[in-house]
């Protein structure tokens, strides 16, 4: 399943009820079975687009489609369970805590089905956890942050959604759940078993993406295979050159 | 026993026949009357000589057993009042399960107020396990106001898991207890109140052992226009430690109140109070739709496992 976006925009009102545009008429394909990263820097619309496409938000103007079985889907203006029930998943930047539902409960509302201990295992071994300590651990602050980002991002990979997005999923996570997290997205990549939308600033994620977007400014400064992309990021990373000062073409 | 005792003994005990519990002790209410009892070797239930009620012994050393003590009142115009004493003998540790339901099919109020008083001798540990629950369509009252009353002796422990289920129109519970040293109380309640329905909780504990503890949890949910009340006061004498903590979830209309109370008279005594009051989470819905859940389902979601 691909995923296309035509002509987005979406606007805010400030304090004052003056409008500002966050993304500025992106067009964009995310293609099927692809591991597609979206980078650039902070505030240039990344998570906007992410929501966007979880269906959290609604685009001002344009259309979002889903390419599935040779037809095209508008979901534009499907909420955000029908989003999720059409096969898109997402995983939020800010994992969200619950007071009595526990891990357990958790991976198995994201997969729609009981699990069975050793597929609870599983999952949870893939971002770093032993599942035996976790599984009846409730939702809540007794989980440090990073235990939480952990499990925020298993139950994206229990949905073993056509279309998974992944907010900064390196973010709070200690190296060694971040290399178990690497490999588990490669899994997916390897086994095309599904399309991965990846929003990250880390070079290692960055690295292994057949796509990198970059975002700046609320618009695309770059689109392409990570042969083209990823040297010229790598070479402003040393120059201290930002997106946001490129103008497309050049970049 | 009739069929609706048999119903609302199925929502609040573990068991469904007495069949399931016949190597327990138990003594089944129902309207004001014994309905079936049955001691064991180490747990003894008699009659109360100077008021209605039981007083159930359990004899010194006695392990994992368990006594089922689940009254129900399963008409209208019916206030039962029952005084159930628990003496629980030295390093005793057994589990006491004593549901409630009230039933009305009429205009008549139907009620059960139930005082429990708990005696442990010195390192007995005890479960008390209490569900509450109101049924029948008819326009009477629900009523269910317990009363417990608890004395731990050294290094004895009591755990209350109380849950109020739903169709009680009115419940007040009042806990009242003092431990001597070392002993412990843990209690966790949950309470889900929906349409008009009023509930309150007063927890009344002293600390005057030396290096006692109580932890008080209570989870609840007030909907529709429900009202609930939490008053807990927790008094450290000594060098002990004490927790209270209400936590409720508001939907619709609904309201609570929690008014905390601690007094400390010494200085090691470590008393802390938490309260949170209310509606769901927006950021907890969205997630859980992101995982496919409609809005209602996430809600009830979110409320079962708050509740859990």
């Amino acid at each position: 399943m691909a995923l296309r976006l035509e002509n987005i925009k979406w606007d805010l009102s400030d304090d004052n009820g003056v409008n500002k545009e966050i993304i500025k008429n992106i067009s964009l394909k995310f293609g099927d079975g692809k591991l597609v990263v979206v980078t650039g820097p902070n505030g240039g619309g990344k998570t906007t687009l992410a929501k966007l496409i979880a269906g959290v938000v609604t685009p001002s103007s344009g259309k979002i489609i889903l390419e599935k079985d040779g037809k095209d889907i508008d979901i534009t203006d499907i909420n955000v369970t029908d989003r999720a029930r059409s096969g898109i998943a997402y995983a939020f930047q800010q994992p969200v805590r619950f007071k009595g539902l526990t891990v357990r409960n958790l991976l198995e509302t994201a997969a729609d089905r009981k699990m069975e201990k050793s597929e609870l295992c599983k999952l949870l071994g893939k971002v770093g956890l032993c599942a035996e300590e976790y599984l009846n651990r409730e939702m809540n602050t007794s989980l440090s942050g990073g235990e939480s980002k952990r499990i925020e991002i298993a139950t994206v990979l229990a949905r073993e959604a056509d279309i998974s997005v992944y907010d900064e999923p390196e973010a709070g996570i200690d190296l060694w759940s971040f290399t178990k997290l690497v490999e588990a997205f490669e899994e997916i990549r390897e086994a095309r078993k599904g399309t991965l939308i990846i929003i990250s600033h880390q070079e290692r994620i960055i690295s292994i993406a057949d796509e990198i977007v970059v975002i700046a400014n609320g618009q695309i400064r770059a689109f392409g295979p990570r042969e083209e992309i990823l040297p010229t990021l790598l070479s402003d990373e040393k120059t201290g050159r930002c997106p946001i000062n490129a103008k497309g073409v050049e970049y | 026993m009739n069929f609706i005792t048999g119903d609302l003994i199925k929502s609040v005990s573990d068991f469904s026949d007495l069949s399931d519990i016949q190597n327990s002790a138990y003594n089944i209410r129902e309207d004001g009357q014994c309905a079936a009892r049955q001691s064991t070797e180490n747990i003894k239930i008699e009659n109360k000589t100077d008021a209605p009620g039981i007083v159930i012994t359990v004899k010194p050393g006695t392990k994992g057993e368990k006594v089922y003590i689940p009254a129900c009142v399963t008409h209208g115009s019916f206030d039962d009042l029952v005084y159930n004493d628990f003496i629980i003998g030295e390093d005793a540790d057994v589990t006491v399960i004593a549901g409630c339901g009230v039933h009305t099919a009429d205009d008549g109020a139907a009620g059960h107020n139930g005082i429990h008083r708990f005696t442990l001798e010195k390192n007995a540990k005890v479960l008390y396990v209490e569900k509450h629950l109101g049924t029948g369509k008819g326009k009477g009252i629900k009523k269910i106001d317990p009363v417990t009353d608890i004395i731990l002796k050294e290094g004895s422990s009591l755990t209350m898991d109380t849950i109020q289920l739903g169709g009680v129109d009115i419940s007040t519970r009042k806990t009242y207890a003092v431990l001597e040293e070392e002993a412990k109380l843990i209690v966790r309640e949950r309470i889900m109140t929906d349409g008009v329905e009023k509930a309150r909780t007063d927890f009344d504990v002293i600390l005057k052992g030396e290096g006692s503890g109580a932890d008080l949890v209570s989870r609840s949910v007030a909907r529709g226009n429900s009202h609930q009340e939490f008053n807990s006061k927790i008094v450290g004498r000594v060098r002990c430690t004490g927790h209270s903590e209400c936590d409720a979830i508001l939907a619709e209309n609904g309201t609570v109140t929690a008014s905390p109370s601690l007094e400390a008279s010494h200085i090691d005594a470590e008393l802390i109070h938490e309260a949170a009051i209310g509606k769901i989470a927006g950021e907890q819905i969205l997630k859980l739709r992101t995982l496919g859940l409609t809005e209602e389902e996430a809600e009830q979601k979110i409320i079962d496992g708050f509740l859990q």
